[in-house]
């Protein structure tokens, strides 16, 4: 029922242990800040840490081979951790005045009493820190001379290094430094006019490469013997065309460097006297590995190139480009994209010739393992990045169509029957069994590929940071089909796309039965909200591509609206920067039946920086650049612009567009009616004082306060404003039905809080009348207008809540009949469930006889949290993100599925299963009990029958 | 129940009758035997006969009021019963409440044949069967009453609204944040 699946995110670092631990294991950090240890054999996760959000890894290096040492924020955070199980050994805080390029360093071949001597540079300072307890047991401080350290250099085993930095643009400084005390044995400066700028590449332990300011020449600095010289060579000697931005990449290569140009890549090397040397031209998807020592004194590094539907791996010689120790040809999913990132690692086979095998990071954020020619193993570590969710139904099974298409042809039933003939009858050999199994397991119901009668399985379909999007089965979690999307990929026309949302954009059920349904995947080209952007759509069932768009125009709002055309597309509203909307799928009917509702659709931004709520409406046809028939402009209609000395907006919901509403009748203990105010178009904000937008506990209670508003977004008509006093953000928020919860922190009483408001329409409460309700003369279920003006009561209450929150929701079900849970993700990722029953604002502290029958649960000053109540179990979601609730078919029912770093997926009933029997009820027994009883009326009636008879003679 | 009706007189099924009807002499092959006179037996018969036939009928009219009174006494006891079961919704008072609805109910629908014993001519069934009817119909009410107290009567507005749907919106709006 619940699966749990572990990631890491996409791999920036890798350390192997070396060879004498003897285990087999690499040491990974991640863009998503985790530390993990993998087993090279399975790739399984060994140990793992999910650093904070804002602890991003900068370094990992091994240290007195027992060690791992991370250094993390911005180089300020440097801590150890006990290699084989992960237990942290010691951490250490590292303060400097300014940010400055944080660089980790291991001295291992220096040893002092058994301890190797990390260097730390950051923060404008140096820092060298025992590995042994994290004590810092030096310090530089450079920002007197206000350099930039570029490189830390050590020196062949004489204990002393060098620190090499730029001082403003132009002015080169080599410190050496004795590594032990920190004593500075020498410095030295020179002034290269050129200026210079970017990477700096280090070639040997006293030559430097680096670009001037221009970038067009490459300086190579040589610091020997208390000499600074430099050597200018220009790029357009080294290659014949120089348009574009050159780049040095980083490595660690010995005597030789790379250069990227836009979209090449020249490995160069350093002759004795600073002259430089092309040694290969490459394309920009090759990617070299750093170096690696795997002999006394031999260096080897490892090279990937592509080839159609293959990667060419070659590690060479470190000092020598010709030579190729191995070269192999892989072949690979060209779905996985280019080559990002490649670490090799070497092992002594039994003939005691050196082997080696790479860890690959592919483009897709998958980490694979590459041994002799093959791919061991490989990890979707994409999953790891979840931008948005959204939900497909499987295919109906059918006779003939679906359930061929999906499960298997004639041929393999017949096979899978034969082989389960020979398992009951004990033929079946090892691999039968396993394949038993795996039938077993395909066609077990809760993985089947079917649309099941109780709506369990369902297909999540999920985009990812890589631009690649999965559709994960709900029944055990498995990829049934992922696909890299070409739209979202780097290339020329499109620098650093973004994927952003996923919609839902076909969901055939009443006239396309035959087509598949498929999804709108929305990105953009580039990071800036003008950017242009990019429209794909996939099919959900096969994960093919059906069409890609790229726009002219730019992305900020996507509005799926209440209408589909006859192929049951929805229609979708796309509003660019400009604030004109464009009308998506482009059809004459689309565009009919958009016309005709134009004047009841209305769109809102909220400006979060300026502090402004716009309402806008849709006038008439675009004129000018971009226009064409399916582009309208719009007019601001409202605006509600918060004081901006005392009110700034942090957090906005609206209920889910999906959500269904029952009744509209809440009864009270009385027999009383209350209306529920039932709005799609109410948006809850909240905003806090200026000066509270900071973290929790840097601010009075006095000057913070937290202001809740319920706005109506047709009108702009706000319909309730409430102040928290002494109340502060971060706040979450969930809306549904007619109510809101929101958390937040109360800096009076050092807590967290969680409100509720509950708003009712007044207006409809005189609806009374039995007699007139019977016949039906009421005007209830008439449609309504937001200018009607209803006139809206609200109750709301308070309650402490003892963890902070990471992400709130609320169950949804298919008819919105059974009542509702909160879902709360907790700061320790976990989720929580909580009745909304804790939350009704007509708790008191001695309810009556009747509204303790009716549920309501005596106030208390706190929301209790009940231990059972955690529907993880035991089991963390490690950076907890979102939480997204799907509806099943049985009303009773709710999938619930989280995401961060680690994937949950559950089901839930918060009401208990009421409309089903559970999975262990005894169909046999409730069978037996049947035709006993029948029997036993059987038999009675014939035993009345004779005794009456009997009677009769009597 | 059954019991009763049997020996109150539907249930006859069979009867020998032992009175000699046949007066002329002819037919008679037997003499009369000595001392008995056929016509002085004949007329005590008729006074005798007339006699039981009044008691008769003052006794079926007494019992006939007598049942029509039955349904009061049942009346107490299921007011009594109601009383103990109290005014939440279980088990037990649901039972006491269609019980009290369903025992008026079956009584009126067998209201002919309660009389049909004390059916006469000379006996004037109307007076009682109306005392039963109006009775019973007490009792009807006492249970829709003690329905109506357990909640389970719609007669409030909430008992109709509940299943409305939540009413269509005219306008459509969309929007937010704009996406990072």
């Amino acid at each position: 029922m619940d699966w749990h699946q572990q990631y890491i995110g996409k791999v920036k670092h890798a350390v192997f242990h070396t060879q004498k631990t003897g285990r087999k294991r690499v040491v990974v950090s991640t863009e998503e800040n985790v530390v993990a240890s993998l087993d090279l054999r399975h790739g399984e996760i060994f140990w793992r840490h999910v650093l904070g959000t804002n602890d991003v890894v900068d370094g990992i290096e091994i240290a007195l081979g027992k060690y791992i040492i991370t250094l993390s924020s911005d180089g300020s955070i440097l801590r150890a951790w006990n290699l084989p199980d992960g237990q942290m050994v010691w951490e250490s805080f590292l303060q400097g005045p300014k940010h400055s390029k944080p660089l980790l360093l291991v001295l291992t071949n220096l040893k002092v009493d058994k301890d190797n001597v990390i260097l730390v540079s950051s923060k404008g300072c140096l820092h060298a820190v025992s590995s042994i307890d994290g004590e810092v047991l030096w310090r530089k401080d450079f920002t007197a001379e206000s350099l930039e350290v570029q490189k830390v250099i050590q020196l062949h085993d004489s204990g002393k290094i060098y620190v090499v930095g730029f001082a403003g643009s132009s002015q080169f400084h080599v410190y050496k430094i004795n590594a032990l005390d920190g004593e500075l044995l020498k410095h030295e400066s020179a002034t290269f006019s050129g200026g210079f700028d970017g990477e700096v590449a280090l070639v040997s332990s006293d030559t430097l490469v680096a670009l001037d300011a221009t970038r067009t020449v490459l300086v190579t600095i040589v610091f020997k013997d208390g000499e600074i010289k430099f050597q200018q060579t220009y790029i357009s000697n080294l290659v014949g065309d120089t348009s574009g931005v050159a780049m040095i990449l980083p490595s660690t290569l010995k005597g030789t460097f790379s250069l990227k140009i836009n979209t090449l890549m020249l490995f160069i090397r350093v002759k004795g006297e600073g002259q430089l040397e092309v040694v290969e031209k490459v394309d920009h998807a090759t990617v070299v590995s750093d170096a690696l020592s795997f002999s006394e004194d031999k260096q080897a590094f490892a090279v990937v190139q592509h080839g159609g539907n293959k990667i060419h791996l070659t590690v060479k010689l470190g000092d020598d480009w010709n030579s190729d120790l191995v070269k192999e040809n892989i072949e690979m999913d060209h779905l996985r994209g280019h080559v990002h990132k490649v670490f090799v690692n070497n092992y002594v086979r039994t003939d005691r010739s050196h082997g080696f095998r790479a860890l690959i990071v592919m483009e897709d954020h998958s980490l694979l393992l590459v041994q002799q020619g093959k791919i061991v193993w490989n990890r979707e570590d994409s999953l790891a990045s979840i931008i948005d969710v959204t939900t497909s139904e499987l295919p109906v099974e059918k006779d003939g169509v679906s359930v061929a298409k999906v499960e298997h042809n004639l041929f393999e039933w017949l096979k899978g029957h034969l082989l389960k003939l020979k398992g009951t009858l004990m033929l079946a050999s090892a691999e039968d069994v396993v394949a038993i199994q795996a039938i077993r397991l395909k066609s077990s119901k809760k993985s089947k590929m079917t649309r099941d009668h109780n709506g369990f399985r369902k297909l999540l379909i999920v985009l990812t940071k890589a631009g690649k999007i999965f559709a994960l089965h709900s029944g055990d979690g498995r990829v049934v089909w992922s696909l890299l999307l070409p739209s979202l990929r780097k290339s020329e026309a499109c620098d650093n796309p973004t994927g952003l949302n996923v919609y839902q954009w076909q969901i055939p059920h009443h006239h396309a039965m035959d087509e598949n349904p498929s999804v709108l995947v929305v990105g953009r080209c580039g990071f800036s909200s003008n950017a242009p952007g990019v429209l794909s759509f996939v099919d959900a069932y096969t994960g093919k591509e059906l069409n890609s768009l790229d726009l002219a125009h730019s992305i900020v709002q996507v509005i799926p609206l209440p209408f589909t055309d006859s192929t049951e597309q929805r229609l979708h509203l796309l509003v660019d920067a400009d604030r004109r909307v464009h009308l998506y799928p482009k059809t004459p009917e689309a565009k009919s039946t958009f016309e005709q509702e134009i004047s009841n659709i209305y769109w809102y931004s909220v400006e979060a920086d300026n502090g402004i709520i716009k309402g806008h409406v849709i006038k008439s046809k675009c004129i000018g650049k971009g226009a064409d028939d399916f582009c309208y402009d719009t007019g601001n209609l409202w605006s509600i612009v918060f004081p901006s000395e005392s009110e700034k907006i942090i957090a906005t919901v609206t209920r889910k567009p999906n959500e269904v509403v029952h009744t509209q009748a809440k009864v009270s203990v009385d027999q009383d009616v209350m209306y529920k105010y039932i709005s799609k178009n109410l948006l809850f904000v909240a905003t806090v004082s200026p000066k509270a937008s900071g973290t929790i506990g840097s601010v009075d209670p006095e000057e913070s306060s937290l202001v809740a508003y319920l706005i109506d977004t047709v009108s702009g008509r706000i319909l309730h404003r409430m102040t928290h006093h002494g109340a502060q953000g971060p706040v979450h928020a969930v809306f549904s039905e007619n109510w809101v919860v929101y958390h937040y922190f109360n800096l009076r009483a050092h807590r967290y809080e969680m409100s509720v408001i509950e708003i009712y329409d007044q207006s409809r409460a005189e609806n009374k009348d039995v007699l007139k309700l019977i016949l039906g003369k009421h005007n209830l279920t008439a449609p309504v207008s937001s200018y009607s003006r209803p006139e809206v009561v609200t109750k709301s209450q308070s309650y402490y809540f003892t963890h902070s929150v990471k992400a709130i929701a609320v169950t949804l079900t298919a008819k919105g009949i059974t009542s509702k849970q909160l879902l709360i993700g907790t700061i320790g990722d976990q989720v929580l469930a909580l009745d909304k029953r804790f939350l009704d604002p007509r708790r008191s502290i001695n309810p009556t006889q009747a509204e303790k029958e009716e549920g309501i649960i005596p106030l208390t000053d706190a929301l209790p949290i009940m231990p059972q109540s955690y529907i993880t179990h035991s089991l963390k979601v490690e950076g907890l993100r979102g939480i997204i609730t799907v509806p099943a078919k049985l009303e009773s029912t709710t999938l619930v599925f989280s995401y961060g770093v680690d994937l949950f997926f559950t089901r839930l009933a918060p009401s208990r299963t009421y409309d089903s029997l559970t999975e262990d009820f005894s169909y046999a027994l409730l069978l037996i009990t049947i035709v006993a009883l029948v029997a036993a009326i059987f038999v009675t009636w014939v035993l009345s029958e004779k005794k009456e008879l009997r009677e009769k003679w009597r | 129940m059954e019991k009763g009706k049997g020996v109150m007189g539907s249930g006859r099924r069979w009867a020998v009758d032992f009175t000699d009807n046949s007066t002329s002499h002819i037919s008679r092959d037997i003499p009369d035997p000595l001392g008995f006179t056929r016509a002085s037996q004949d007329q005590d018969d008729s006074t005798m006969s007339r006699q039981k036939k009044d008691a008769e009928a003052n006794w079926k009219s007494q019992k006939a009021w007598e049942v029509a009174q039955a349904p009061f006494k049942n009346l107490l006891m299921m007011g009594f019963m109601m009383w103990m079961a109290g005014s939440t919704v279980h088990l037990f008072s649901i039972g006491i409440t269609f019980s009290a609805l369903w025992q008026p109910i079956s009584a009126l629908q067998g209201v002919g044949k309660v009389f049909e014993p004390y059916k006469d001519s000379k006996v004037d069934l109307n007076g009682p069967k109306l005392l039963f009817i109006a009775l019973n119909l007490g009792g009807l009410a006492l249970g829709v009453w003690k329905l109506n107290t357990l909640g389970l009567l719609p007669t409030h507005a909430s008992d109709w609204v509940s299943s409305l749907p939540p009413a269509q919106e005219v306008e459509y709006s969309g929007g937010g944040v704009p996406l990072y």
